[in-house]
């Protein structure tokens, strides 16, 4: 079985791990690094509760092998609040009402942040599009694009106040 | 679940790429997306004892425009790349569309058109507009390199005409001309994440309002994704009145081979491509 040092950026931190070369990124978050936010669903890339950003785009962490992170950004929902304030998506998310048993929501998040961090701006066709790869069997998706809409007004609103 | 085991490798030039592959032969496959190996590896569809991932290889992930031979895509190019690319959406609209209704935009973010194309998937949505414009497949091999055109890439269900050691690098659109349209309609019953039921693609070069060329590329309907020759000649040289629309749309339904699975019968099947090769035709017309 094969193993090697991975050195790779994680919410910001640089980070060593011994991985398997057959380990997935999402097993090296939850089982390895402790960072259970990241949550396992069908492990085919069908739900995308697993969403994670790698280099800035949302990927799905169970069809990614941990190894092809070598020296690239990893960002979970672990490292998107900041100063112990909750990220403007997280706390919308919490303010329109937009999770009800909550397993899809850090990918949900995740994807949302994605989308928000190049396009300021969306229409609600973006968001829609952008969280297209995101299953949520609970809310009915309409709560989860307000609660997105809502974080792009207040994150436009603060740094216009900037 | 844990994945079968298997080494990862990391070449760093093409040339190394293809030797390796050639080396390990059969135990050894490439990727760079991976998001069509780790899913079925997972589920012990395939096993490997090589992993090759090509994505530390430079110079295969460029989009290009040339007015003669069209737009080049690299191998390493991702799904999302092209699809958000104002290059692709403003010379070849129909390639950007195709791309962007793969899947969902997370595996859109990894996955690439050569890995669509080389998974040789009939269903898979962006090979039947690459055969519709005949394009061609830039190969390399351990000891040279080659183009192979679409309409010779596929020998059979997902299997294509790579020889041993061979890697696709890129890819050569030829540019949409005067009097040149394209375009792709994916049927499935889900906007994202979802195969194709079917997918019709359409390339037809008219001179007014006479079809002097047509190709037409039909999806998850064959062993392969294949050409509907017989609807072709059913357009070539008329004018594309409704009746010939309709009379070429018979034909693509004639000649399709489609099997019942669990997306679809083979007779729903069939009766959709008469549905959506219509619809390809009048959208390819209205440009």
């Amino acid at each position: 079985m094969s193993k090697r040092v991975l050195s790779f950026t994680l919410n910001g931190d640089p980070t060593e791990v011994i991985v398997k070369d057959n380990m997935t990124l999402l097993d090296l978050l939850r089982d390895k690094l402790g960072l259970t936010g990241t949550k396992k669903g069908c492990e085919q890339g069908e739900c995308g509760a697993c969403t994670v950003m790698l280099d800035g785009k949302p990927v799905n962490s169970c069809c990614t092998l941990a190894v092809e992170c070598e020296g690239r950004e990893v960002v979970t929902i672990e490292g998107i609040a900041k100063g112990g304030k909750l990220h403007p998506i997280q706390r919308q998310f919490i303010e329109k009402w937009a999770l009800q048993c909550g397993y899809c929501t850090p990918g949900m998040i995740m994807s949302a942040k994605a989308l928000l961090d190049v396009n300021p701006h969306p229409t609600e066709l973006e968001i829609r599009e952008a969280i297209e790869g995101n299953l949520c069997r609970c809310t009915g998706y309409a709560k989860i694009v307000e609660a997105i809409q809502a974080a792009a007004a207040e994150m436009n609103w603060e740094e216009g106040k900037a | 679940m844990v994945l079968p085991n298997f080494e990862y490798m990391v070449p760093k030039t093409i040339g190394e790429a293809c030797n390796l592959l050639l080396e390990l032969g059969k135990g050894a496959k490439v990727f760079a997306g991976a998001t069509d190996i780790i899913p079925p590896m997972r589920d012990k569809a395939f096993t490997v004892d090589y992993l090759i991932d090509l994505k530390h290889i430079p110079g295969m992930k460029y989009i290009e425009y040339d007015e003669t031979e069209g737009l080049k895509i690299g191998a390493l190019t991702t799904l999302r790349e092209i699809e958000t690319s104002p290059l692709v959406k403003e010379k070849n609209p129909a390639v950007a569309h195709a791309a962007k209704v793969v899947a969902s935009t997370q595996i859109r973010a990894k996955g690439t058109m050569a890995g669509n194309l080389c998974n040789a998937s009939p269903s898979a949505d962006t090979p039947p507009i690459l055969l519709a414009q005949n394009a061609k497949v830039l190969v390399q091999g351990p000891n040279k390199d080659r183009y192979i055109m679409m309409d010779d890439f596929f020998v059979g269900f997902k299997k294509t005409a790579l020889e041993p050691g061979e890697i696709v690098t890129g890819f050569v659109i030829p540019p949409l001309k005067e009097g040149e349209s394209a375009a792709y309609i994916k049927h499935a019953v889900r906007k994202a994440m979802d195969l194709a039921i079917i997918g019709v693609a359409v390339k037809l070069t008219m001179d007014g309002d006479v079809c002097k060329d047509a190709r037409i590329a039909l999806g998850a309907v064959a062993p392969t994704t294949m050409r509907a020759r017989n609807a072709e000649k059913a357009l070539i040289g008329k004018k594309l009145t409704d009746d010939v629309i309709v009379e070429a749309s018979l034909a693509a339904r004639d000649e399709c081979s489609p099997i019942s699975d669990i997306r679809a019968s083979a007779e729903y099947r069939r009766d959709m491509i008469r549905v959506f090769t219509k619809r390809a035709i009048k959208q390819a017309l209205e440009g």
